[in-house]
């Protein structure tokens, strides 16, 4: 598989950790930690996920996948989808 | 001999000796085995997996069932072979398998009489009961009597090499519709990747008589060969079979680099493992024969038409003398004419279709032709004649040595299916088609059911064109090739009816007609079901020649159609892969990849003993002359820091550096405790949570300036906290001013502990003052080291009156080569991470025992350590009544009752007297060593209520390694607890 790191192009999936859902906010209401650490929907179809390029430029990014096809729509970095 | 006196792609100047089950024989350059072997008129190549039935040779390629040989000998064997795509080269030796005493003579055919016991499913049926027999008597049993050939089991002496390749245009196969499609791509400057299976290009071309561009099909290949070869954007790869299509258009490729050499010459790998990045890829794959389906088709002598035209055109090689030909389509004839005009004599040509003798026209000469006639049964091994009924319905023998059978092609598109689409039913092909190919991808030629030559070199064209046009490549005057429209009708027989012996439809595996039948009867009537419970398929062939057969089978006797049984789905990889060329570079030392501190070297010189903690080497100890065991050793190591002083190499910890406006922010987020306080020039120990609440990591934090800060972590978690980090200030908080960066690499640091600490670190550094009162304990500066730039550290693991010095890591050794001559004039001691670990247990410091991702910081005894003043990473959650009860195991000393006896890591803690059971389970010890400065073994442990039954008695049960111990629960602080040797 390949990620379209936005700073370093096309790279092989092997160079990043996979994290997860990238919709989760971490909360400031304490009665929503719970939901935030612990629940993620698991969609069929196009997902945001967070990716890490552990072995390129470090930065984390938002990828779009299709969790059924694995085709991937695009991906920017994280710090610019949370602004 | 059975070669032909002229013709075929062989080089008779050059004759390769070879042998077979140990007899000598001669072929020529250009041969595989199996032409080589027909060549010298052997038939009988193996025995069948389950009946051990006599087999020959199938096909002329890679899809063969039937012939597989043990190739090569010793550590190079290879079993399971296929003598079809084997290259002789000079002194080949290859043997026969599963066969006892021997190939001619083999004892367990016996199989065959008790054949009704080998029935499909009879793994479920006949063998189980009782069920204890199993194991001890029927699998064993069975083990012996079925199978293929059997490894060498010896360590593989080849090596196996890895590529990437990049290209706008992947084109799989180089047959014509290939070799269109990249010439095509090639010419408009498109990087093209042309892979191919065989030694050479042209598929088909090589083994038929037709022509392209009124030359022939051998010469024409050449031609577009060389211009290819000319074109610096293309890249020609032979002797590779992509096996695997992946997301993301990647195409996994085994390069079979030297196989066709005697062994790899020096330095030259076996086999390259190549991983392939197409923007668009074309699967001109072709089409595979399908065999037909009646009594004793398995007998030596029985061949696919079209691998009896390939041996007869290209090797030169007859595979009989006399022929019957057996088919249900336009290319059956297509072989009557190869094999008459190379003079082998035809006894008969039996066209399953009743209209099928029309295409006799098409012959040099007349034949006997039976139209709508079938072969019932083939009799001898090797094959001596074969039954016939004619259209009437009588029989009639045939004798011969040699049937050729055309079933009908099936495009071979096993990789299309690689991403989960499943193939669907063409009606004017008879055959399956990809439905959804996989991203980027399109079938061409006989892959896309394109079978006539002229038609597939048009398709290669126009789908290379459509597949430019999508990546912005101008084709300017797209290729027109004259070739002949040859008839490539069928009418599939997918069964023949009314034999009297076995018929075979998945070779490999011996699965009859029958076999589906039954299975169908016993209500396996999902196409998936029957694969598992018949096997059909499962061989290592995958069943190229047998699926569709055993599939439209199975429609028959379900009453279904073809296209509503449906197919399976073909999983990578598509052709046998050695496990050696996935794991390339990786094994043996290479396994992984190993992390050496700056040191290492001169550690080693020292004495260094050297243990892995990750990827690093770490040094265990340094044993001296002498001494009787590491005990010993790192009593020694112990004693003398505590005594004296020690050095230690910590450049293993994970070191990261924060700088920016918001560094102090970001930190108190991240730490339990406030950073934000700590002065420029001071350390702070500190605890990070995850998210959930529980421990992550510790470490210290020193404030280098304002703004910039610098971090320790434990070896094991650099890279997860450097990852937590990088969380935090790019997803939570990426309105924070702050950048981090790891520096774990860049510095090599050593500890100096022990009473003599402060005048070894002085000698050192002789015009900074080191007193108390200028440079006290948790202090840090930015200094120099002779001239070099170096870091010094107030910081102690041992508890003893400690620094640490850092310096750039190429001059890490320097370092250590100096701090070990000073210290030799103190009589300090080089230590290890064992000692370094004893002395963390005696002064109670969290290890990875007790890091180990469950415990929380109260757990651990620094619940008050955790601020209530800021937000930071697990503050909410660590605040859960689960992470906060009282009854959790908390962090606590254990001595043994008995200072002879040795407490042990992983051992339980039972109330005295409980019965050892879960339920009475209260805690585990963590970390345990033997303390030279008590005498006594002590250990940290995890217990319930812990910290307030200090003083109290437990059994230490360790059901594994000895007998229960009765322990003293005690403070985790054994050594100086008032903590005065820190700051002496």
């Amino acid at each position: 598989m390949r990620i379209p790191c936005p700073f370093c192009g096309d790279r092989d999936a092997r160079e990043f950790v996979y994290r997860g859902d990238a919709a989760p906010r971490r909360p400031t209401a304490d009665d929503e930690f719970h939901d935030y650490v612990y629940l993620r929907a698991n969609p069929a179809g196009a997902m945001r996920e967070l990716w890490y390029h552990a072995q390129g430029c470090r930065s984390w990014i938002v990828v779009t996948r299709d969790t059924r096809t694995h085709e991937i729509f695009g991906a920017e970095l994280a710090k610019d989808a949370a602004r | 001999m059975s070669r032909l006196a002229e013709g075929g792609l062989i080089d008779r100047t050059k004759p390769l000796r070879f042998s077979f089950d140990g007899r000598h024989y001669t072929g020529f350059a250009g041969d595989t085995l199996a032409s080589a072997l027909i060549a010298n008129g052997i038939r009988l190549v193996g025995r069948s997996f389950k009946y051990h039935r006599p087999r020959g040779i199938l096909s002329a390629g890679s899809e063969e069932p039937n012939a597989l040989v043990t190739l090569r000998k010793g550590d190079r064997a290879e079993p399971d072979s296929r003598a079809t795509t084997i290259e002789l080269f000079d002194g080949l030796a290859a043997t026969s398998q599963n066969r006892w005493p021997s190939l001619d003579f083999d004892m367990m055919a016996v199989n065959q009489i008790a054949a009704p016991l080998f029935v499909a499913g009879f793994y479920y049926k006949t063998f189980m009961w009782p069920a204890k027999f199993w194991e001890k008597l029927y699998e064993p049993l069975i083990r012996r009597a079925a199978g293929l050939g059997a490894l060498s089991t010896l360590p593989d002496p080849d090596s196996y090499d890895r590529e990437h390749g990049f290209c706008d245009l992947l084109v799989i196969g180089g047959g014509p519709a290939g070799l269109a499609a990249a010439l095509t791509a090639g010419r408009a400057g498109a990087r093209v990747i042309l892979v191919d299976e065989d030694r050479i290009f042209g598929g088909r071309l090589l083994g038929e008589r037709y022509e392209v561009d009124g030359v022939a099909g051998v010469d024409w290949t050449n031609a577009a060969v060389a211009e290819l070869a000319s074109l610096a954007n293309v890249r020609l790869l032979l002797r590779t079979t992509v096996f695997g299509i992946y997301d993301g258009r990647e195409y996994g490729a085994i390069e079979r680099v030297a196989d066709h050499l005697p062994q790899p010459a020096p330095g030259q790998p076996r086999q390259r493992f190549w991983k392939i990045i197409a923007r668009r890829a074309i699967l001109a794959s072709g089409a595979i024969e399908r065999p037909l389906v009646f009594g004793g088709n398995d007998r030596p002598g029985v061949m696919l038409a079209s691998a009896v035209s390939t041996y007869v055109n290209r090797y030169a090689a007859a595979p009989g003398r006399r022929a019957v030909v057996f088919t249900a389509s336009d290319s059956g004839w297509t072989t009557a004419a190869d094999l008459m005009t190379a003079d082998i004599q035809v006894a008969a040509v039996i066209d399953s279709r009743p209209d099928g003798g029309v295409s006799a026209s098409r012959l040099p000469h007349d034949v006997e032709t039976f139209s709508g006639a079938v072969v019932v049964d083939a009799h001898g091994a090797p094959l001596r004649g074969v039954d016939i009924r004619a259209a009437d319905g009588r029989i009639r023998r045939i004798e011969a040595d040699l049937l050729a059978m055309a079933g009908g092609w099936t495009p071979a598109i096993g990789l299309g299916a690689n991403l989960g689409s499943r193939p669907v039913w063409s009606e004017s092909i008879q055959g399956f088609l990809i439905d959804v190919a996989p991203p980027g991808l399109q079938p061409a030629g006989a892959a896309a059911g394109t079978f006539s030559l002229g038609a597939a070199l048009a398709d290669g064209v126009a789908k290379a064109v459509s597949a430019l046009a999508d990546l912005g490549f101008a084709v300017s005057a797209p290729g027109r090739y004259e070739a002949s429209d040859e008839p490539s009708g069928v009418t599939p027989l997918w069964h023949v009816g009314g034999s009297r012996t076995k018929a075979f439809v998945d070779f490999q595996h011996d699965v009859t007609d029958t076999d589906i039948a039954l299975a169908a009867r016993e209500g396996f009537v999902s196409i998936e079901h029957l694969k598992r419970y018949t096997t059909l398929g499962m061989a290592t062939d995958q069943g190229k020649t047998s699926q569709l057969n055993g599939h439209a089978l199975l429609a028959a006797a379900t009453g279904k159609s073809i296209a509503e049984a449906g197919t399976v789905l073909s999983r990578p990889p598509y052709g046998p892969v050695a496990i050696g060329a996935f794991a390339g570079h990786h094994r043996g030392a290479g396994f992984r990849p190993e992390r050496r501190t700056p040191a290492h070297d001169w550690a080693a010189s020292q004495g260094a003993s050297f243990i892995e903690a990750g990827l690093w080497k770490r040094a265990r100890w340094f044993a001296r002359p002498g001494e009787r065991d590491w005990q010993e050793t790192v009593n020694r190591e112990v004693t003398t820091t505590r005594g004296t002083a020690g050095i230690c190499d910590v450049s293993t910890l994970g070191k990261i550096e924060i700088e920016g406006p918001d560094a102090a922010l970001l930190l108190d987020r991240l730490y339990i405790n406030t950073i934000s306080t700590l002065p420029v020039g001071r350390v702070r120990y500190g605890v990070m949570l995850r998210e959930d609440g529980l421990v992550m990591d510790d470490g210290t934090v020193t404030r280098l300036a304002e703004d910039r800060f610098f971090l320790t972590t434990t070896t094991a978690n650099a890279a997860t906290v450097m990852q937590h980090i990088d969380h935090a200030r790019q997803v939570i908080w990426p309105e924070l001013d702050v950048q981090a960066v790891s520096v774990s690499e860049q510095w090599a640091s050593f500890s100096v502990a022990g009473p003599e600490a402060r005048r070894l670190a002085q000698r050192l550094l002789p015009d900074f003052d080191l007193a108390n009162s200028a440079f006290p304990f948790m202090a840090a500066v930015e200094t120099v080291w002779q001239t070099l730039p170096a870091r010094l550290f107030r910081v102690s693991y041992s508890g003893e009156l400690a620094y640490e010095i850092a310096v750039r890591a190429d001059h890490g050794e320097v370092l250590a080569r100096a701090l070990h001559t000073v210290g030799q004039e103190f009589g300090a001691t080089l230590y290890g991470i064992e000692a370094l670990g004893v002395m963390r247990i005696e002064k109670g410091h969290p290890g990875g025992g007790e890091l180990n991702g469950q415990t929380t910081a109260a757990d651990l005894g620094m619940g008050r350590m955790m601020s209530r003043k800021k937000d930071f990473i697990g503050q909410v959650m660590a605040a859960r009544p689960g992470l906060t009860a009282p009854d959790r195991p908390c962090l606590v000393g254990l001595r043994p009752v008995d200072p002879r006896q040795r407490l042990c890591a992983g051992a339980h803690l039972l109330p005295g007297g409980a019965a050892a059971v879960a339920a009475n389970d209260q805690g585990h010890v963590t970390s345990a060593a033997f303390s030279p400065t008590l005498g006594h073994s002590i250990a940290l442990a995890l217990l319930a209520h812990g910290a307030e039954r200090h003083g109290e008695r437990i059994v230490v049960h360790d059901p594994v390694r000895g007998p229960d111990i009765e322990a003293e629960i005690c403070s985790p602080v054994f050594v100086d607890p008032e903590g005065i040797r820190v700051h002496g």
